[in-house]
């Protein structure tokens, strides 16, 4: 694996374009944007403050950057690198910014979640949504872009709003059965919405399009309920990840749930195969740790690990967190299904890994930790 | 001496009686019949002892007392009477050897008594003690049980507890952590709250009113391309039908392949049955009219009708009654297979459980043998298979000139040619015996019909004779001669059809059947005669046959 030379970044703001052409990073209140193939730097934008977000429009032809602390978001252009924007929020704040998917509108929400203001870059018209929903989720476009659903709260209600992201027109606003609404998250085809309640109640709500309640799910009461949810490629399943360890997966035509999977600490099923990783540290002699030492022969310190299969029942390290904290890290925290719907990965606990994304594939799996990562290759046997 | 066995067996009786009776009434009349007995023996002595017999009863006395242990009387030899003295002596000695023996006798008594009723007490005793104790002992177990349940009750109140308190802490639990998260939610509603409120006082007092805005070189244009649209009701109205659109198209998609779903699942199930009924039709026979077989048909004409109606209807239109027909009859079938497998089951273990008993161990045993001499078989097969296919090899790739390889190739039909003219030798030599056989046979049948023409010319002129002698004319002329000559002519004539017949028999002389030279209406060989001598016809007819034809 060849590495290239290391590039300055901050706040974790390094995205590459949607049509995977440029690379964009953000030292302090620099954007540079780079050739992927190459990296050689093709612009170099100067913004007014820190960069706190930084964000591709869907064509990859201009890049958002949001200053939180000034209220201000500057759009730059790729093409016209003369053009330029800046969205100025005012006295009232800003605590987000995003692009909408036809890449044309910025959509700033300010502070303590007062309005959502759409601002346009083709017409003067601005748009203001009141009430919105503070939560885990608040907002989700369909995958196609036509539609917006926003969780909003008023009077110690929650509500949902639809609007077409063409005009910004709301097309339908109702009540949202939830307590108090955590999530929502639009099925990959579009017309169904899951909608979700907070830790305190499992409830998992399904509304059509046009804002009809579907269905409604609950496995248990009173102890904490939904972590997270994802819904499968080809909206066929819904997955429901919650603190009692265990996923759910609902199916599309009756919503009701089809299987359940668990996470023992002891896997004893036969059909598992379980990799674990061994470490193997080089002996360290005392009298070689000198500062010139360490600095030169960095792979004194480094670690060779290779993953090895053990016998099953597989005892699988867990520590127990405290349960006494709010928003315990127990639970299912992240789902992913696999592109072409056959895998589901899930990460139980407190493990130490950050994100899982599958290849497009749907033929590896990456596990990002604070320091390693991790490439899962799934052989799937074909069936004849 | 009559009288004394009787004594003996009454005192006898009366001692035992006493020894065995535990009452004391018996022992009264046991007594009193001892006080009785001197009476009755009085009165037996006196019949004892008579004048004659005086020194007779005196020994028998002597004989007696001296068992006792007494001194016996003396006879005086004076007139023969007994001195009194030693006789009262002696009487006072033997009742005061009754006394006595009286006297133990009832202290025997009283003390049998006395042990009688204690045995009885003992016994009284001894069953209430029983009693009493079968009492305790039930009493005991009964406590027992009543223990036992008690434990057993106390455990499961354990286990409830235990449950119990289970949930009261996972309960605890629950309520802690939710408690932990509303804690949390509201000490951060709390700290938005005062931001909040120090945002507002900022503001208040900070004059300074930053406007938003939005400062933009130039506007874009979108992204599709498009000119924007003012937002009219019309606009609305598009929207609203769009939504649906995408909606109704969803759901028809979901629909399209549920129906595709369901149309396969049917003819799954549609094959299934089929399936079915073929397996079961073949073993139930046709000739039985059974319910089930009539079910069967019926339930099979169904299945075709509801194929055909399948077919022929859209598979949009889904018919409840068509579908609850279908679920019905696989059903049946199924039911139907089931039982079948039941009975097969059952049959096939019956059938093993008899085969068990050293049948299957033979016909293993064969049936592994079998198999090695096959796989044998098929080594040698393959081996030669090899072999010749090396030969072929060696034989394709080895010819070095032409001429080797003619004679090669000449060599490959050299066999084939042997044969050939081996086969087309006796080929000719057969055809030769068959030609020569055929001339033999032309000839005889030239032969036989020269012959058989004579020998029509030898018949016509015989008849003619023999009717020309048949008229009168000849018979008058018969008598006139004399008869040796008429039997010489007879005899003659014969003699002449013998002489004319030889030379028919000489020449062919396998002519076996032929009519003796008799007056009597001679039998011609017909012609199937004939061809049954010349072995043209197989001489299994018999004769009588030939005449019927």
């Amino acid at each position: 694996m060849n590495f290239s030379e290391v590039f300055k970044q901050s706040n974790q703001l390094c995205k590459v374009s949607p049509d995977g052409k440029y690379l964009a990073t953000c030292v302090q209140y620099r954007l540079v944007v780079r050739d992927f193939n190459s990296l050689q730097i093709v612009h170099l934008y100067t913004c007014l403050d820190q960069v706190m977000h930084m964000e591709w429009s869907s064509d990859s032809l201009f890049i958002l950057c949001a200053m939180y602390k000034r209220g201000l978001v500057q759009v730059w252009s790729l093409e016209q690198p003369d053009w330029h924007c800046k969205i100025d929020e005012g006295s009232i704040g800003l605590v987000s910014s995003r692009w909408s998917p036809d890449g044309r509108h910025v959509l700033n929400t300010t502070e303590f979640n007062l309005r959502v203001t759409v601002w346009s870059l083709c017409t003067k018209a601005v748009s203001y949504i009141k009430y919105p929903k503070a939560c885990q989720k608040g907002v989700d476009f369909t995958a196609d872009g036509r539609y917006m659903a926003l969780a909003e709260r008023r009077e110690c209600k929650d509500y949902i709003s639809v609007f077409v992201c063409d005009d910004w027109h709301l097309l339908r606003h109702f009540e949202s059965e939830t307590q108090d609404l955590a999530g929502l998250e639009w099925s990959p085809n579009c017309c169904v919405l899951a909608v979700w309640d907070n830790c305190l109640e499992y409830k998992i709500l399904l509304y059509s399009l046009d804002g009809r309640l579907l269905s409604s799910y609950s496995a248990y009461e009173w102890s904490l309920g939904i972590k997270s949810v994802t819904w499968s490629p080809s909206s066929q399943f819904l997955a429901v990840g919650s603190y009692d360890e265990k996923v759910r997966i609902l199916n599309h035509i009756t919503w009701k749930k089809i299987t359940e999977f668990e996470h023992p600490t002891t896997i004893i099923n036969t059909k598992a195969v379980v990799f674990k990783e061994v470490e193997k540290r080089p002996v360290v002699g005392s009298e070689d740790l000198s500062i010139h030492q360490l600095t030169v022969d960095n792979s004194l310190f480094s670690t060779q690990s290779k993953y090895e299969i053990t016998q099953l029942p597989a005892q699988v390290p867990v520590i127990k967190p405290d349960p006494d904290r709010a928003n315990p890290k127990i639970g299912i925290s992240a789902l992913a299904f696999s592109a072409d719907n056959r895998f589901l990965a899930t990460k139980n606990g407190s493990f130490q890994v950050q994100s899982l994304f599958w290849h497009c594939s749907g033929s590896s799996l990456v596990l990002l930790s604070k320091e390693h990562i991790c490439l899962c290759y799934v052989e799937a046997e074909e069936e004849k | 001496m009559m009288p004394d066995p009787s004594l003996d067996t009454k005192e006898l009786s009366s001692i035992s009686g006493i020894s065995m009776s535990p009452s004391r009434q018996n022992s009264h009349h046991s007594l009193h019949s001892t006080m009785a007995l001197p009476k009755t023996s009085y009165s037996v002595l006196s019949a004892f002892c008579t004048e004659e017999n005086i020194s007779q009863c005196i020994a028998y006395i002597n004989q007696e007392v001296c068992s006792l242990g007494l001194t016996g009387v003396s006879l005086e030899s004076k007139s023969g009477n007994l001195s009194t003295v030693p006789v009262l002596n002696l009487l006072y000695e033997v009742l005061q050897l009754q006394r006595r023996a009286q006297r133990a006798l009832h202290e025997l008594e009283t003390q049998q008594l006395m042990n009688g009723s204690d045995l009885e007490h003992l016994q009284h005793s001894n069953c209430r003690l029983k009693d009493q104790l079968e009492h305790t002992r039930r009493e005991n177990s009964g406590l027992h049980e009543g223990e036992r349940q008690l434990q057993l009750k106390i455990k499961t109140l354990h286990n409830c507890l235990k449950s119990e308190k289970e949930e009261v802490q996972k309960l605890q639990s629950i309520i802690s952590s939710r408690a932990s998260q509303y804690n949390h939610d509201t000490k951060r509603k709390e700290r938005e709250c005062t931001k909040l409120k120090e945002r507002l006082n900022q503001l208040l007092v900070d004059k300074r009113d930053k406007k938003l805005s939005i400062e933009i070189s130039n506007y874009v244009g979108r992204s599709d391309g498009k000119r924007g649209l003012w937002k009219t009701g019309k606009m609305e109205a598009r929207h609203e039908g769009e939504m649906y659109r995408a909606l109704l198209s969803d759901y028809e998609t979901r629909q399209r392949s549920l129906m595709m779903e369901n149309s396969e699942l049917k003819k799954v199930l549609q094959h299934m049955k089929k399936d079915m009924i073929a397996i079961l039709s073949p073993k139930k026979p046709c000739v039985q009219p059974e319910p089930a077989d009539d079910s069967l048909e019926q339930a099979g004409s169904e299945g075709e009708e509801e194929t055909g109606d399948c077919s022929r209807e859209s598979l949009e239109q889904s018919c409840e009654r068509a579908r609850e027909q279908l679920t019905k009859s696989i059903r049946l079938q199924w039911r139907k297979l089931k039982s079948h497998v039941e009975r097969l089951d059952s049959q096939a273990s019956l059938v093993a459980c008899q085969e068990r008993e050293g049948d299957e161990m033979m016909s293993r045993k064969e049936h592994e043998d079998e198999m090695q001499r096959m796989r044998l078989d098929l080594q040698q097969c393959k081996e030669f298979i090899h072999m010749q296919q090396q030969l072929l090899q060696q034989q394709l790739s080895s010819p070095c000139d032409e001429e080797t390889a003619a004679l090669l190739n000449d060599c490959y039909t050299l066999e084939e040619k042997e044969r050939l003219k081996e086969e087309w030798r006796l080929f000719s030599e057969q055809k030769r015996n068959f030609e020569r056989e055929r001339k033999n046979f032309t000839e005889a049948a030239i032969r036989l019909g020269h012959e058989r023409k004579a020998f029509e010319e030898d018949r016509a002129a015989w008849l003619k004779t023999q009717f020309s002698n048949m008229t009168p004319f000849v018979d008058r002329k018969r008598p006139a001669l004399s008869e040796p000559h008429s039997a010489l002519a007879v005899s003659t004539e014969p003699e002449a059809k013998l002489q004319s017949t030889p030379p028919l028999v000489t020449k062919s002389q396998s002519y076996s059947v032929f009519s003796t030279p008799k007056a009597a209406p001679v039998k011609m060989p017909s012609t199937a005669d004939l061809y049954r001598t010349l072995h043209l016809i197989p001489e299994s007819r018999g004769h009588g046959e030939m005449s019927e034809w």
